[in-house]
C-alpha cells in the first residue's frame, strides 16, 4: 500500500472537493468546530453522538452505521476524505471506524484541519445538501479491533504500543493535559507496553512524517518487533487510531489492532497488572 | 469544574473560564497579535523534556487552557503565516498559571 492510497493533501482536496463520488467528512474533537467553519462541501460526523451507542459503551451497530451514512448522503462506493482538528485524531479514529465497517475507499487529508487553517485556506459555514443514499455496510472486521481479554493475554506476547503522552504513560497524568483529570480509576500503563506518543509520528503542522522516519521511530527507537502482531491503545482509542493508521496503513504492518477500550477501560479493571514509571 | 466533558470531547466552543477550586494544575492564557485576539491558531503543551503533551485550537478570545500537573511546562503557539511564540512556565496543584502571549504575523 502506498501513501497515495490512504492520504491526500490539501491541494488535492481543493481541486476535487466538488467531484461527484468524493465526499469530505469532518470529524472533530471539539464537535462545534465544524459549525464555525469547514471545508466547502464537507459534511459533519460527530464522533460521540453519531458513532457511539447512546446507552452501552460500544459503537453503533452495522444498521446504525448504514443509517448514519445514508442520512449523510454517502454511498458505499464513494471516496470518503476524512479530516478533523487536533492533528486528525478523530478523523483517524473515523477512518479506522469506516474500515471496521468495510468502507473500502477512504482517505485522510494529511495535516487535517490544522494544516488547512495554518495555510489560511478557505472555510465556509454553508452546510451541503446531499441526497439520501441506501448505504450497505459490512460486518465489523474483527481483525482491526482489540477487546480487553485479548489485551490482557497479549502482555509479553505481542507488541503493545501505548501512544499516550509520557506523563500519562508513567502515571503522572490520567488524561491529556487539555482535559480535566478524570476517567480511569488507576494511572499507569499495561505491562510490557512501549510508549511511543502518537505525536512523534506527526510534524508540527499535523502532517505525517516520512515512511523512513516512521520506520525508524517504531523500529530502531522504540524497539517494536515488526514480525509480531501489535495492539495500540491510548485513553479512549482515538489517538491510537492515529498510530494504527501509521502502522497498518502507512507502514503496511499486518495484524495491527486498535484497543478502543484503552486506558479508560483497562485502568478501571479489577485485578489486572499495571506498571508505573517510564517503562523499559 | 462544571460541565466537564466525558470522553475526549473538548468543551464545545473551546475553553470556558471558571475558578480553579478543583485542585488541578491549570495553565491558561490568551494569544494576541497587535493587541487583537488571535482566533486561528493552536496552543500546544510540551513537558519538561520538550515532549508534546497536548494541543488545543485557540478559542474566540485567543484563549487556551491546559490541565497539567505540578512541574515545568512549555506552551508553544502556532498561527498562520509561520507565526510562533513559546513560553516556559511552572504549574502547581490548585493554582492557575496565566499567560499573555503576543505574536507577530507577517
Amino acid at each position: 500500500m502506498s501513501r497515495s492510497d490512504v492520504l491526500v493533501d490539501a491541494d488535492w482536496v481543493e481541486a476535487h472537493l466538488g467531484d461527484p463520488g468524493v465526499v469530505l467528512v469532518e470529524v472533530d474533537e471539539d464537535t462545534s468546530a465544524y459549525d464555525k467553519g469547514h471545508i466547502a462541501n464537507a459534511v459533519k460526523v460527530d464522533w460521540k453522538k453519531d458513532l457511539q451507542d447512546p446507552v452501552r459503551r460500544d459503537f453503533i451497530d452495522k444498521h446504525g452505521f448504514e443509517e448514519l451514512m445514508s442520512a449523510r448522503g454517502i454511498s458505499s462506493d464513494d471516496l470518503v476524505i476524512l479530516y478533523g482538528g487536533n492533528n486528525n485524531w478523530f478523523a483517524a479514529y473515523a477512518y479506522w471506524y469506516f474500515r471496521l465497517y468495510g468502507h473500502a475507499n477512504v482517505k485522510l487529508l494529511d495535516g487535517g484541519r490544522k494544516k488547512w487553517e495554518l495555510d489560511s485556506r478557505d472555510l465556509v459555514t454553508q452546510v451541503p445538501n446531499r441526497a439520501r443514499t441506501s448505504y450497505r455496510a459490512g460486518d465489523q472486521d474483527a481483525s482491526l479491533r482489540a477487546f480487553r481479554d485479548e489485551v490482557v493475554a497479549a502482555i509479553g506476547q505481542r507488541n503493545l504500543v501505548d501512544v499516550r503522552s509520557p506523563d500519562e504513560f508513567s502515571g503522572k497524568l490520567l488524561a491529556p493535559a487539555h482535559l480535566p483529570q478524570e476517567q480511569a480509576q488507576r494511572a499507569g500503563h499495561i505491562p510490557t507496553a512501549k510508549n511511543v506518543p502518537w505525536s512523534k509520528a506527526a510534524n508540527d503542522d499535523g502532517t505525517f512524517k516520512s515512511d523512513d522516519d516512521l520506520r525508524k521511530l517504531y523500529g530502531d527507537e522504540a524497539g517494536l518487533d515488526f514480525a509480531r502482531d501489535t495492539i495500540a491503545y491510548c485513553r479512549i482509542g482515538e489517538r491510537s487510531a492515529h498510530t494504527w493508521f501509521v502502522l497498518h496503513e502507512l507502514l503496511g504492518q499486518a495484524n495491527v489492532k486498535n484497543y478502543d477500550g484503552s486506558w479508560t477501560e483497562y485502568g478501571s479493571l479489577v485485578g489486572v497488572p499495571i506498571e508505573l514509571g517510564a517503562g523499559r | 469544574m462544571s460541565a466537564a466533558p466525558d470522553g475526549c470531547g473538548a468543551p464545545p466552543g473551546g475553553v470556558a473560564v471558571t475558578e480553579n477550586s478543583s485542585g488541578e494544575a491549570i495553565i491558561e492564557g490568551t494569544v494576541t497579535s497587535g493587541g487583537a485576539p488571535v482566533q486561528v491558531g493552536y496552543a500546544r503543551l510540551l513537558n519538561d523534556d520538550g515532549e508534546f503533551v497536548a494541543e488545543v485550537p485557540l478559542g474566540e478570545n485567543g484563549g487556551f487552557r491546559f490541565f497539567a500537573a505540578p512541574g515545568n511546562w512549555t506552551v508553544r503557539v502556532l498561527a498562520p503565516r509561520g507565526a510562533r511564540v513559546e513560553e516556559t512556565v511552572s504549574a502547581d496543584r490548585g493554582h492557575t498559571t496565566t499567560l499573555a502571549l503576543g505574536i507577530t504575523q507577517a
